[in-house]
This record gives C-alpha cells, structure tokens and sequence, in this order.
C-alpha cells in the first residue's frame, strides 16, 4: 500500500469509500435498529481508538488522558448545540456564564470542528508540562490531566452544570454521518501515520535520543501527535454527546480511557488496522459478554453477576500482556501479512 | 481563624497524610527494584481493608486478630500479583508499556473481581466499616476534638518507617533489596535469588498498604470495591513528591499531601471540590520544578 502510485492510491481509497458508503446506506435497512446502533457506537470508539493510537501506539508516549479529550469535545459540542433558551432553563446549580449561554452554532459540522479545535489547544498548553517528563512519569502525569478536567467539569457548574450534565442534546449524529465521520478519520490519521510526520513519530517511539540525534525536533513530534490525537478525540467526543442525548462528568472516567487502551493493546499497539480490529473486537464482545451481568443468565454451573463482564474483561486483557504481548496484528498493518502471503 | 481550628486541620491532615505515607512507601519499594509503577497498588490496599472486613464483620474474629489475618492475606496477595502478572513478563524482557498496562489490567481485575464479591456476598457494593468503639473514643483538649484513631495512624506510621529503615539497612534481606534496586542482574551473579528477595519488597508493601487501607476504612467508616483508585494515585502522587525511591521521602510526600488535602478546603472553602485535584496539580508542579522530589535523590542512580 506504502508502493502505490498516487493514481492508484485514490482510485483505491475512492473505491474503499464507496463500499463503506454503500454499506452505510444499506445497513440500516436489512439490519436491526440495535445492531445499527451498536455498529454507531463502533465508528465512534473506532475514531477514538485510532487517535488514542495515534499518541500511544505510533509515537509511544504512554497517556493516559483521552476521557479528558473526549470529554472536552463532547461538552463543547453541546453547548454550541443548545440554545440559549434550553440552557438558561437547565442549568440547576448556577445560572450559566453569559458567555456560555450565549454562544449557539447549531451548525453540527462547524461544532465538530470547533470541539476538535478546543481539544487540540488544550493539548498544546498540556503538551509543555506532560512532555518533560518520560514513560511512567508521563503516564501518572496524563491521568492526573484526564483527572483535573473531570474535577473541572464537576466543580464549574456555571459552565458545565456540574455533575447533573447537559442534555437533550441535538442528534444530528445519524448512523450514516457518524460512519463518514469515522472514514474520513481513518484516512486523514493514515495518511498522517504513513507521511514524513508519521514516520518522524515512529522514530521517537522506537528510540527517542537517536530520533533527536538525527534532526528530529522530538517536542515538536510529539506535540503533534499529542494534538492531532486530541483534535479527533473532540470531535468523536461530539459525536458521542450527539448519539447518546446527555452528557454528565461521570462519563468521562478513567474506564474510557481503560477500554481505548484494551482496544489499541488487543489489536496491536501502533497498527490502525489493528486499532479498527481491536475495536469490533471490543464492542462486539461486551455485547456478547453482556449476558454475564444479567442474574438470570446461567451456563451449566455459571450463572450472571452483576460486574462479571468486567473480571472476564481484565482477565482478557491480562492474558493477552502475558501471552500475546504484540496484540493480534503487531505494529503492522492488515496489508502488510497480505503482501507477505502473496509473495510466496 | 482561631489557633485550635489550626491546630485541628494540621491534626486531621497529618493523620490522612499517614494513610497516604504508608502507601507511598509500598510504590517507593516497588518502584525502587523494578522500576514500575505499581498502579494496582492501591488496590492492594482496598483488598486489605476488604479483608479485614471479611474477617471481622462476617467471620466475627477477634479485631486484633483479624487485622493481623488481613494484613498477610494481603501480602500473599501482593506476592501473587508479582509471581503471576509481573514476573512473566519480566522474564521475557517486556517493554516497560507491557508492564505498566499489565499493572492497570491488575487494578482492574482486583476491583471489579471485590464489586462481584461485594455484590454477591456482602450485600452491596459500599458497607459501612466496623471497628472497635475504642478507637472512636475522643480526646478533648480544649475546643481541639482528636479521636484517637487520629493520634494512633501517625504513630503508628513514623514505628513503621522505622522498621522499614530497619530493615533496608540493617537486615541481611534489606541489603540484598538494596542492590538489587542497584543493579539486578550483578545481584543474580552473585548467586543471590533475586525473585525471592521482589517477591519479599511486594508482600511487604503490601502488608504496609493492607495496614494503610485499614486505618483509612476506619477513618472514613465504609469500604467499597474501587476506593482504592483515587488513593492509590494520590499515594504515587505523594511518593514521586517526596523523590520516588526514597521511604523517608514518600512518607514526607504522604505527609505534605495528606495535610494539603484537609488543610486547604479549611482555610478556602471554595476550594473544596477540587480536593481530589490537589495531589496532581503538586505533582505536576514537582515535576515541573524538582523532578528528582524533595528528597532529591537521583533516582536513576541511588536508591532508599
């Protein structure tokens, strides 16, 4: 795919996207409204995880924020979203900011922009203190970030409404726009992962002194992953508030981040084919498990508990770092064991 | 602002900063020989609590003596976790990335494994905590009110530190987790069995966390599955603020945090819901400012 002429490289991606244009088109007419909505919830923690990728897995600075990015995204979607009106009524705790009662662009493409726009700026202001540090203290640092914005959220109810949360929110995110949405993602990410930035972040992973020593502004790199990761966190967290309604603070917790984690793990860390497997992966597999957390369910001698999901789920995700340390795909891509095949 | 309400928040700070400072030091020893941080650290310590709970609330064991059953419970605990998740992968020569996820996906399964027993065992996911009224018992000294739990937890704390001192620089155990905090691969030349002497730096952690996660129960009297998160992350918090590696600095960094924590909603009430913030805005700042912590060791070179 790296071969290609550019001719043939949009030819493809042209036919890549038809197919899926096609597919969600039809979708909703021959599947049921819970498997559309699943597949919805697919697209959306597909952006995400390849953008969590993105820092984590190709340029591999260890964070641990993106539930503060998406958090961002998705509040700053709805309250360009809600009018003025809605917003005077419900904010409970405090009256709203004027500012934040005023501001109205219910324009869901301009409010998706805006949200990634805010998200890339905070990550620059983070990108100063969170990258003098390096590996474990960047990961300790980046949770305590995805922390403070939680606190944030909670303790400004004048701008957030505190921990009530914002809702009906506007659910301009369709099906159909969520899944364009998520393809025009992959191709801009991809073509960030395989450009001369991309390759200048997989230097830093692999060996961050020698990438320096070779002219590489390492700060630079990474505050450019760090920014581009958080530009596409905002605007699936958009997405997000849009598909689900409401949004409150207690969404944003650190088992968003947890789930990303497991999905870029389990596909491969630095793969984004890797990172669209982990995610059907992922999903598909807390709908399968679901029945784990229903009492009435029973197997032979095993029955549902509440929370079983989740022991299966660290168990999964430990025994993959045991045995299968490299995820499904390695930091390859689907293509690349493809060529391999046909070479033989 | 009167002297007794100061003196009264000082009290209450250095008590909680206890709790912390024994966690803390069980991340400063783990961090010290493996270089990892611990994150299911803190969830040791729920397991801790949980288990005195068990033991004392269910069995109907005598307190003394099922504090003592929980605390080495707990170490066994602790030991597993490294013989079970940490040990492999050291063997393999893992990137530390595996390590550290390998770290979260414990905390995880120690929280959502206690939820399942919560829920299905005890009743639900919080339970009020129980302990002998004795500790409850308050002191009067003028209009300063002190429960006794909150002069035991600091003495008890600085007597542990002690015997941690101890036995880092007077056992033979001690020195032998010295060096390998040193060099761990000159230690197993030299004929020494390093994964006994790891698996011995987490069951003590651990037994430190259990006593740790039991004072805090009892502070706070109720326990649930995930209260060990938030904890855990303010203890490394305050072990990396008191120069990570070092017991004596994570006990100051326990100290200093815990005392920040109860002190400033005191004297700014308005501050009182970014409580749970101050532990990483000290962090970030040490970091910021004297990455190697107050205790300023250089933790890429000295240890303890």
């Amino acid at each position: 795919m790296k071969n290609l002429t550019p001719a043939k490289y949009f030819t493809l991606i042209g036919i890549v996207t038809l197919i899926f244009i096609g597919f969600l088109y039809v979708s909703p007419k021959i599947f049921s409204d819970y498997t559309t909505t699943v597949l919805g919830n697919v697209y959306i923690f597909i952006i995400l995880a390849i953008s969590y990728n993105l820092i984590n897995g190709v340029t591999g600075q260890f964070s641990l924020e993106p539930n503060g990015f998406v958090a961002i995204g998705a509040y700053v979607t709805a309250l360009l979203m809600l009018s003025p009106d809605i917003k005077a009524d419900m904010y409970m705790i405090a009256d709203p900011l004027p500012i934040i009662r005023d501001i109205y662009l219910p324009n869901p493409f301009l409010a998706l922009i805006i949200s990634g726009i805010v998200s890339a700026l905070v990550a620059l202001t983070l990108a100063f203190p969170v990258f003098r540090v390096r590996g474990d203290y960047l990961a300790i640092v980046t949770l305590g970030f995805g922390f403070i914005i939680r606190i944030f959220l909670i303790n400004n109810p004048s701008i957030s409404n505190g921990s009530m949360g914002l809702d009906s929110i506007p659910g301009f995110a369709s099906y159909f726009w969520i899944g364009v949405v998520c393809l025009i993602t992959v191709i801009l990410v991809y073509n960030i992962v395989y450009s001369k930035h991309g390759r200048a972040m997989k230097a830093v992973r692999d060996d961050e002194d020698a990438a320096l020593a070779m002219g590489i502004n390492t700060f630079k790199t990474k505050t450019i992953a760090f920014m581009t990761s958080a530009f596409f966190e905002g605007v699936g967290g958009g997405l997000l508030a849009s598909s689900i309604g409401s949004i409150s603070p207690d969404q944003f917790t650190f088992m968003l981040t947890f789930q990303l984690l497991i999905i870029i793990v389990l596909g491969g860390l630095g793969s984004m084919s890797g990172a669209i497997i982990g995610t059907l992966l992922l999903i598909g597999g807390m709908e399968v498990l679901r029945p784990l957390d229903d009492a009435n369910w029973q197997l032979g001698p095993v029955h549902g508990i509440p929370g079983l999901r989740m022991v299966v789920f660290s168990l999964i995700l430990l025994l993959i770092m045991l045995f299968a340390r490299r995820g499904i795909l390695g930091d390859k891509e689907i293509w690349d064991y493809i060529k391999i095949r046909r070479n033989k | 602002m009167s002297i007794s309400f100061i003196l009264q928040q000082i009290i209450n700070g250095f008590s909680l900063g206890s709790m912390y400072a024994l966690i803390a030091i069980g991340y400063t020893l783990v961090y010290g020989v493996l270089r990892l941080i611990n994150f299911a650290h803190g969830d040791i310590m729920m397991v801790g609590a949980f288990m005195a709970f068990i033991f004392f609330k269910i069995l109907g064991l005598n307190f003394y003596v099922a504090v003592t059953l929980s605390i080495i419970v707990t170490a066994i605990v602790g030991i597993l976790t490294y013989v079970t998740a940490y040990k492999p992968l050291l063997d393999k020569g893992a990137p530390k990335i595996s390590l550290l996820i390998t770290a979260i996906g414990i905390s995880f399964f120690l929280e959502s494994l206690f939820n399942v027993i919560a829920n299905q065992y005890l009743g639900g996911t919080y339970q009020a905590f129980y302990f002998p009224k004795w500790f409850s018992k308050i002191i009067h000294i003028d209009s300063i009110t002190i429960p006794v739990l909150t002069l035991i937890v600091p003495i008890m704390t600085i007597l542990l530190l002690l015997l941690v001192l101890w036995i880092l620089y007077k056992t033979k155990i001690g020195i032998a987790i010295r060096a390998i905090a040193f060099d761990i691969n000159t230690v197993k030349l030299m004929g020494a069995d390093a994964n006994k002497i790891i698996a011995f730096v987490f069951a003590l952690g651990s037994a430190l966390a259990a006593i740790g996660g039991i004072s805090y129960a009892m502070a706070y009297p109720s326990i649930d599955p995930y209260m060990g998160m938030l904890v855990g992350l303010k203890a490394f918090a305050a072990a990396v603020v008191g120069g990570i590696g070092s017991v004596t600095g994570a006990v100051i960094g326990g100290f200093i945090l815990g005392f920040a924590e109860v002190a400033i909603p005191g004297f700014f009430p308005e501050l009182g819901g970014w409580k749970d913030a101050f532990a990483f805005i000290f962090l970030i700042f040490v970091l910021l400012f004297k990455p190697t912590g107050i205790m300023g060791i250089d933790f890429e070179r000295q240890r303890f």
